[in-house]
């Protein structure tokens, strides 16, 4: 799907400095960007260059010492906890590296979690646990626990999680940082096939290569600033 | 989150740690039966107490009294001028009155007399007293060995264990058997109608009737030795108290037999003294309210009628108030316990903390609010409480069950009849309950906000 120009995130001279001892440490500085709806971004840089921060800043999870975030035209630095909370249910689903599934849940316990924070109806939510599970191919696997999968299969059930709740942005934190090259990129089909539907991916990754071949823009990061901003063709 | 969720992961949560959680939730069901241990012996001791005080009818009953001019020593005699007032007779027209007032279920006297008990040749003095029909039903009978009088006329007898012991060595052998008694029966003498009586010469404790002319004294009444055979149908522990003003009934026999004897009582003597009435009167008379709670007033009525009344409605009150105090330590103590158990309840969630704090990180990230993570640590704090609650009751219902029962081995060791000396009322189960439910959450209180305000990026980075 072709991306448009309507914004589903934007930063505006957002930073996110912290003190550690004496030093200030800048993790995210002065980043103003701009993602629109539908945009399949990944966020490159060297570790310790502030991309996992500017996606947590996008997330919610955490808030700008200054600037702004704005999602759907709110400032989530302006928000309660409370907001940023409805904020994640939402509008944000999460990929992480570690897929931090919940180890004691099956399966589908685990992709029915964002649905009870959501207090979607008990009766609502087999359906759409269902279809989301299909749609990373991972039915056969409901009644398993995430220590009967493999790597690949977590990270599928991970990202079935965090569909369910139908958000309109994935965020994704290193999706591919502990699978194999194989299993990686069968998740990045995947993450290109759940971008085909319109949803909005910005994926956090220092794999240039495959970023390469499966986003559609890649941002630079570099000390906390945003270096360079390049839509590919 | 909604509470059925909220409990399903608690429930989930408490199971992943069972053995962790097993042993916090023991160690409230612990502190919950120590309480509720305490406070069945003190709910259980104070239902005996009242049973048995119950059973003394003294709590329901008021006791009358003619009134008396006596004069005193004290300071607060009546003034030698003064003269004296005129009160009402206690005889059968003053019972009658008295049946009649609202709310009273019976009015019997209180007979007591001399006796000589005869067994086996020989002779025993003792004092017989007479016990009404409705005693039976009381609970001072329970426990009795043999049974109670088959009527309230019936020849029958039941012994106190002491005296019975007097009579035998083995008490319970005399059930079945007969006994002699020998008592003073009074006859009233015919009031004075002519000189011609002077110096008849029959004795009589009245003395003779011209030295009664002209002084309102009682014509008097002479005694004649009489004998009757009663049957002994039970031995019992202790004579259900009465005033008890002349001493204990050792020979208790139907009420209504031993006022048909018309024994001469321990009052005769000053009640003809006084001069009032040829007709026997009362030493006393027992009036038995339908409800210890109307003791108050129904006593206000006879007093009003002249007559003087004694009642126990005071020293229950204080009774009370001994036991409600007695409670409230055991209470405390109990709940010392259950104190140190929550202390278990915060190390436990405070360790899962910190096991979870990647979890909490993961939850936060898919939507959970910091009410979300508090309330999941609250709900597994308050599955604790209640699952601890539950067994606790039930252990501390064993433990006073286990006492009642050391007890009663004891006390048949020593020839007492069984007693129950622990309860557990549905007030308590539901109390203690609620009491372990609202310590653990009490003690959840701060794990929880712990784990709500933990920052997610942190708790997500925390391996």
């Amino acid at each position: 799907m072709t991306p448009n120009n309507q914004p589903a995130i934007r930063a505006e001279h957002a930073s996110r400095h912290y003190q550690l001892g004496a030093t200030l440490v800048r993790a995210v500085d002065d980043v103003s960007l701009s993602i629109g709806q539908g945009e399949f971004v990944a966020l490159l840089g060297s570790s310790g260059s502030g991309k996992s921060t500017l996606l947590n800043l996008m997330a919610g999870l955490d808030r700008p010492t200054s600037g702004a975030i704005l999602a759907r035209d709110r400032n989530l630095a302006e928000m309660s906890s409370d907001e940023l909370a409805v904020h994640r249910s939402r509008t944000i689903g999460m990929v992480f590296q570690a897929f931090n599934l919940l180890p004691r849940m099956t399966l589908e316990e685990n992709v029915e979690l964002p649905l009870r924070l959501a207090e979607v109806e008990r009766k609502d939510r087999a359906p759409r646990v269902r279809e989301a599970i299909e749609r990373v191919h991972l039915s056969a696997r409901l009644e398993h626990r995430p220590a009967e999968m493999s790597g690949g299969e977590q990270q599928r059930a991970a990202i079935a999680r965090a569909l369910v709740n139908r958000p309109a942005i994935l965020l994704a934190d290193e999706p591919t940082g502990n699978l194999d090259s194989a299993t990686g990129d069968e998740i990045m089909r995947l993450l290109r096939e759940i971008n085909g539907s319109g949803m909005t991916i910005v994926m956090v990754t220092h794999e240039r290569p495959r970023a390469a071949e499966f986003a559609h823009r890649l941002l630079q990061m570099k000390d906390g600033k945003l270096v360079a901003d390049g839509v590919l063709a | 989150m909604k509470i059925r969720d909220l409990t399903e992961l608690a429930a989930r949560n408490l199971r992943e740690a069972v053995l962790r959680n097993s042993l916090t939730t023991l160690g409230i069901a612990v502190g919950v039966a120590s309480l509720v241990a305490m406070l069945s012996l003190g709910v259980g001791l104070q239902q005996f107490a009242n049973k048995r005080l119950a059973g003394t009818g003294l709590f329901d009953a008021i006791f009358v009294f003619p009134h008396r001019n006596d004069r005193g020593f004290g300071p607060n005699q009546t003034p030698p001028s003064a003269k004296p007032q005129q009160y009402p007779a206690l005889d059968r027209q003053a019972r009658e009155q008295l049946a009649k007032l609202p709310n009273v279920a019976e009015v019997y006297p209180e007979i007591r007399f001399s006796t000589a008990v005869v067994y086996d040749r020989d002779s025993y003095m003792s004092t017989i007293a007479g016990i009404p029909q409705s005693q039976k039903t009381s609970g001072a009978f329970d426990g009795m060995t043999g049974r109670f009088f088959s009527g309230p006329d019936a020849k029958e007898t039941i012994l106190q264990i002491e005296f019975a012991k007097e009579l035998s060595k083995q008490p319970d052998s005399l059930i079945g058997k007969e006994i002699t008694v020998r008592y003073a029966e009074r006859q009233s003498l015919p009031a004075p109608s002519s000189p011609a009586s002077k110096g008849s010469g029959r004795t009589g404790a009245g003395g003779t009737a011209n030295d009664n002319a002209g002084f309102g004294l009682s014509p008097g009444f002479s005694v004649i030795p009489r004998e009757m055979k009663l049957r002994i149908v039970g031995i019992v522990q202790t004579e259900p108290a009465g005033f008890g003003g002349f001493g204990r009934g050792r020979v208790l026999i139907p009420e209504t037999l031993a006022e048909k004897l018309s024994a001469s009582q321990f009052n005769d003597l000053r009640e003809m003294l006084r001069g009032q009435s040829a007709a026997p009167t009362y030493a006393t008379l027992t009036v038995r309210v339908r409800r210890a709670s109307q003791v108050v007033a129904v006593e206000k009525k006879i007093k009003a009628l002249g007559f003087s009344t004694f009642s126990l409605v005071d020293a229950s009150n204080n009774i009370r108030l001994v036991f409600a105090v007695f409670d409230a330590f055991l209470g405390v103590f109990g709940s010392l316990a259950l104190v140190v158990a929550s202390l278990g309840i915060i190390n436990t969630l405070v360790m899962a903390i910190l096991e979870r704090r990647r979890e909490i990180g993961v939850l936060k990230a898919l939507g959970a609010s910091d009410r979300d993570v508090r309330q999941i640590f609250f709900a597994e704090a308050g599955v604790m409480g209640l699952l601890g609650g539950c067994f606790g009751v039930l252990i501390g219902w064993l433990i006073g069950r286990a006492i009642t029962v050391g007890t009663n081995i004891y006390l048949h060791g020593r020839g007492f009849p069984s007693i129950e000396i622990s309860a557990v009322p549905w007030w308590m189960v539901g109390g203690a309950i609620g009491f372990s439910i609202a310590v653990s959450l009490a003690a959840g209180l701060y794990p929880a906000s712990r784990a709500a305000r933990l920052n997610p990026v942190e708790a997500l980075r925390y391996e």
